[in-house]
């Protein structure tokens, strides 16, 4: 019972240890520490999930039963990463530049966005896993019952049904917590992809280790050890021909189109390169993990009884020998195996099961559409942690109800084949243009319909599901549709049989019905996509984005992949059109690529739909134009392509008028730049001159009068100077003579200073200032006095024309596109687009001039922020008022 | 005389001098400090006589001008216009919308006072 | 755009880096065959059975040249992609 108490001592030490490691994988890329996170290495062990607790525990036991058949379920793998060039570099680039979430995404994004495939693959993927998840709990009480059974402790069933429950609840939490932290908009999950690696260090170590025991150990030497092998019971090779082969392409297929396997091969790919070493290191990994069992298993049973469970040879064979310790070991290799694939399985489902039936659902309960609903980040992370939970429990349930007998242990290749269903569409889509959504859909309909009838349902034994007459003479006595002899070919292995029917009927199915049918304009522009990944020429449209209205896409974007994400895309994207400013053109070549940042959080058809939702009919108008186009694929994307060119055009000239209107606004505006300064310095001196002269010619005057007079004489004196002294300033900065004082000092009190004076006088107590300690501890080294001038500015415009009930400021502190910058939003009504465009030119006020001023402030610190060599714009899109001071990264960190 | 001024300007100071000026010479002084709705205002009070600022929130008093003068009610009243900018192309703009007179800021207090008798008297 | 219209004739560099590419693509071929070889294999009912420790070594042999196969080219291929990279993009 000592040995019991250590081991689950052990197992929570494990799963502490794991958590840990997710969480510093987690702060380090969060701190931009990752590089070493994210090297081939880490990409090659995270692929280690093919490997479950089926492989682990199960290979052991099926080369006892079948000698080497279970080779192939590690060599159809080698040979798909053997042949990486072939089809893996393909899929690994097409994922990630469409930023592809999961293979039902890319099935869907392939034929035309449809969310009706997507839905399609979700189902057939849950129902291909549960059965998995349930396998891999069932292995991990198993597992532990047999330890417990070794030292006399048997375990209820009741107390089993716990321990699954325990693991269940367990391995959802830790999926939650590392999986959905954040909505990445690369769907990448650091922490995850690190505690995966960790746990295949750990099964392989300890494979290798009972391994490297038993052979040298008991077995006596290589040598002996082959003996031992030949004069065992599958000492002679003995292999259906038929099986072998159907083995290995059914493993390679399930390699590539497990939901768990897609997830890190493709989605959690940070580099392309990543896989040329994964190439080969993976099938490495294979040979070293395969290469013990047969040993492992001969030894087992020579050494234990006869009737002893050959499933779990690696934990009894120590046992037995009282090889505490490895047998530890051994039982933490298998908890690893089980483990890491339910946590990436149920990450990799949830993202299907969210994306494409949470989201879709509640954005059509949404009557306002996208761009009026609340914040989507929050749904979409609550639907993905709902998911993760169900999903598990799925899995549980399955285990619970099933009863955890044989009928389980035999799953996983059935649940191969499920998967596998999915290749034909797959490897048709990315090699095949001609493949249309029609034909995915029958294909895969037929493909599964065959799979349940013949093999899924047939699995969970005679006369359960399936009735012993129907396996005998077919469903009403139709002969030739016996489940397991289609077509009255008897005498076919039951797996081979179901397998060769399923897919080629599936992709015969997927063929003829692609030729028949006739695919829609945005397959076929998503089809070229996928096909011509490696051009990288000019790519069709599939939106025409003059109506979109980028501030309304902003606000969009924004409540999807976050504020500052949003804002750092738009600005690269302004950038990248050659426009100063935070909003770009919507040019179909932008809206294009926010449509792939937006898949990346809500799935492709859900984005597609999102910013359909904005841009209107938009869409409608290139798939006619595509359309009238000619029939050929050529032609098509000729015409796409001269499309794109005019589009290029139009954006030109569109930006040449912009160019040009505000030339003639700003050389209007230094036409009347002295007419404005006249007006400027003639108000205060009206009133000055007329009450001089009351003051000069009345005598009847009040003492109060007096003062109050003369009082105003000063006020509009004072005023006079002032602005004389912003005229000055601004003629200095604008001249370039100016010296900058350069001093270190914190943001935070350079913030305190321009608070503490900007809101001195009347407002004072009106304006509620929002900030964040913590993000303005910060040392800034530049000329702080000048900054602090552009702060007192910003924070008193905002006390002068917020026109909010409860006037508030917000002062966020961030970093966007490698610089510091410094966000003043207030809660009123902001500056109408129209006049955003001036306000920062001079004696520019905004509309109702309820507030005296020169109208200079802003001038002024645009040229500050340019002597200092930052910048001070307008921030649309944030409710209210929201100016955006930017700093160049060194400012900041040449102080610390 | 005891007769109406109405002063539309929006510096509260400059106001104040105003109403200073004409009030000690026995006018009755009404204020109004922006365009959006001015022409409502004189249209209501009907005053002997209306200064008028240029530059107005909401609505220039060269709009504000010409709308008074398309008006019957308002056609012959005497407008004194006021600017700080004095430019001669704002005088032409005062005249072509119907200023009766038109004065550059600043101005000295007698000056007005000499304008405001003369457009009511004449 | 594409080197592949628009070139005729490569340069020594690109010229080694497609045929290097053509390895790659015959690995998983050449695997696939010779482990289609046990296929050959007589059953256990015959004489002159193939033991299983002989099949063991066999198909791990191929297993092993392949992995050191697929990372010798790999790393060639890296090797000549560095020296291209300005050339091809």
């Amino acid at each position: 019972m000592g040995t019991l108490n250590i081991l689950v001592g052990v197992c929570l030490i494990y799963v502490a240890f794991l958590f840990l490691v997710a969480f510093a994988a987690e702060r380090a890329a969060l701190e931009g520490k990752g590089a070493w996170l994210r090297s081939p290495l880490i990409y090659t062990l995270s692929l280690s999930i093919y490997c479950t607790a089926w492989t682990f525990y199960g290979a052991v036991g099926y080369a006892a039963r079948s000698g080497l058949e279970y080779l192939t379920i590690y060599i159809g793998p080698s040979l798909v990463m053997i042949g990486w060039w072939w089809l893996l570099r393909k899929l690994v680039r097409i994922g990630r530049s469409q930023r592809i979430t999961s293979i039902a995404d890319l099935i869907s994004s392939r034929y035309g966005k449809s969310n009706l495939l997507a839905v399609g693959v979700t189902v057939l993927a849950v129902i291909g896993t549960t059965p998995y998840i349930a396998l891999q709990l069932q292995s991990v009480t198993v597992s532990f019952d047999v330890f417990s059974s070794a030292y006399g402790a048997e375990l209820t069933d009741a107390a089993q049904g716990s321990n699954a429950l325990l693991v269940a609840a367990g391995l959802a939490l830790f999926t939650i917590i590392f999986g959905t932290r954040n909505l990445d908009v690369n769907e990448r999950h650091h922490g995850v992809v690190m505690a995966v690696a960790v746990e295949a260090i750990v099964k392989l170590l300890a494979l290798t280790a009972v391994g490297i025991f038993v052979v040298w150990g008991l077995a006596g030497g290589v040598g002996d050890t082959l003996a031992r092998i030949d004069a065992s019971e599958i000492g002679q090779w003995q292999m259906r021909g038929d099986r072998w082969a159907t083995l290995i392409f059914l493993s390679g297929a399930a390699f590539l189109c497990l939901p768990r396997m897609f997830q890190v091969m493709v989605v959690e790919n940070e580099d392309e390169d990543h896989l040329r070493t994964a190439s080969w290191a993976f099938p490495a990994y294979l040979m070293v993990m395969s290469l013990f069992v047969v040993p492992i298993a001969v030894v087992g049973l020579d050494l234990l009884p006869p009737g002893s469970n050959p499933d779990f040879f690696v934990l009894t064979v120590p046992l037995a020998t009282g090889n505490d310790a490895l047998a530890m070991l051994s039982f933490l290799g298998g908890f690893s195996s089980a483990t890491s694939m339910v946590i990436v399985a149920a990450l990799a489902l949830s993202t299907m099961v969210s994306n494409h039936i949470v989201m879709p659902i509640w954005l059509s309960t949404q009557s306002g559409g996208a761009s009026v609903s609340g914040d989507v980040r929050h749904v979409v992370l609550l639907s993905r942690r709902i998911s993760i939970a169900a999903v598990v429990f799925l899995g549980y349930l399955y285990f619970r109800l099933s009863g955890g007998g044989t009928a389980l242990a035999s799953i996983g290749l059935v649940s191969f084949a499920g998967v596998a269903q999915f290749l034909p569409v797959l490897v048709g889509g990315i090699f095949w243009r001609g493949a249309t959504r029609t034909g995915a859909f029958v294909g895969l309909s037929v493909g599964f319909v065959i799979w349940a009838y013949t093999l899924l349902l047939p699995s969970f034994g005679a006369g359960t599901l399936v009735s012993e007459s129907m396996l005998a003479n077919g469903p009403l006595g139709l002969g030739w549709l016996r489940p397991q002899a289609f077509f009255g070919i008897s005498g076919m292995d039951p797996l081979v049989h179901a397998i060769f029917w399923s897919i080629l009927l599936n992709t015969m199915s997927f063929f003829v019905a692609s030729l028949v049918g006739f695919p829609s304009p945005l397959e076929r522009l998503q089809g070229a996509q996928f096909v011509n990944v490696y051009e990288h020429s000019s790519t069709p449209q599939s939106w025409g984005g003059s109506l979109a209205q980028t501030e309304d896409l902003m606000v969009m974007a924004q409540r999807i992949i976050g504020a500052r994400e949003a804002q750092n895309l738009f600005e690269r994207e302004a950038k990248r059109q050659g426009m100063s400013g935070l909003l770009p053109e919507p040019s179909p070549d932008f809206l294009q690529r926010l449509e792939r940042e937006l898949a990346g959080s809500v799935g492709a058809a859900t984005a597609h739909a999102m910013i359909g939702q904005i841009v209107g009919g938009a869409s409608v108008s290139v798939e006619d134009l595509m359309a009238v186009a000619d029939e050929t694929a050529q032609m098509m994307e000729y015409s796409s392509k001269l499309e794109a060119k005019s589009e290029e055009q139009a954006r030109t000239a569109r930006q040449l008028r912009q160019a040009n209107e505000k030339l003639t606004l700003i050389s209007e505006q230094k036409d009347s730049f002295l007419s404005q300064v006249s007006h400027e310095l003639r108000t205060p001196m009206t009133s000055i001159r007329a009450f001089s002269e009351i003051l000069r010619d009345s005598d009847r005057l009040t003492e109060n009068e007096k003062i109050k007079y003369s009082s105003i004489i000063h006020d509009e004196a004072l005023r006079l100077t002032r602005l004389l002294d912003d005229l000055l300033d601004l003629s200095v900065l604008e001249s370039g003579r100016v010296n900058l004082n350069m001093q270190s000092g914190s943001l935070k009190g350079i913030l305190d200073h321009a608070v503490s004076s900007a809101l001195t006088g009347a407002g004072a107590d009106k304006m509620r200032v929002v900030r964040n300690d913590q993000q303005e501890d910060l040392m800034l080294h530049t000329d702080l006095d000048r900054l602090s001038q552009v702060f007192i500015n910003l924070i008193g415009n905002a006390q002068k024309y917020c026109d909010a009930t409860a006037p508030k400021l917000r002062i966020e502190v961030g970093r966007a596109n490698a610089a510091l910058v410094v966000d003043f939003i207030d809660n009123g009504s902001g500056i109408p687009k129209t006049e955003q465009a001036v306000i920062f030119e001079k004696f520019s006020r905004t509309g109702e001039q309820k507030v005296k001023g020169a109208g200079l402030g802003l001038a002024i610190c645009r040229e500050i922020m340019t002597r200092l060599e930052g910048s001070v714009e307008y921030l649309p899109g944030q409710g209210g008022a929201a100016f955006r001071v930017t700093l160049p990264e060194q400012v900041a960190m040449a102080a610390q | 005389m005891g007769k109406n001024v109405l002063v539309i300007e929006d510096e509260p100071n400059i106001i104040e001098a105003i109403s200073f000026i004409l009030s000690r010479d026995g006018w009755s002084v009404a204020t109004h400090s922006n365009g959006h709705d001015a022409v409502g205002v004189v249209q209501e009070a009907m005053p002997d006589l209306v200064i008028l600022d240029v530059m107005l929130p909401g609505k220039t008093g060269y709009d504000i001008l010409r709308e008074l003068r398309s008006e019957d009610a308002t056609q012959g009243l005497p407008v004194l216009m006021l600017t700080a900018k004095g430019q001669v192309k704002d005088r032409e703009m005062a005249e072509r919308a119907g200023a009766s007179r038109f004065m550059t800021k600043p101005f000295s207090n007698a000056e007005v006072l000499n304008a405001v008798r003369e457009l009511v008297a004449g | 755009m594409n080197a592949k219209h628009t070139i005729p004739f490569l340069e020594r560099q690109s010229y080694r880096r497609r045929r290097l590419i053509d390895t790659i693509r015959t690995l998983p071929v050449i695997g696939g065959v010779l482990w289609a070889v046990p296929l050959l294999w007589r059953q256990s009912e015959s004489a002159d059975v193939v033991m299983t420790s002989d099949a063991i070594i066999y198909i791990f042999s191929v297993w092993l040249l392949l992995v050191v196969g697929g990372g010798w080219f790999a790393r060639s291929l890296k090797r000549s992609d560095a020296e291209e990279t300005e050339r091809e993009r």
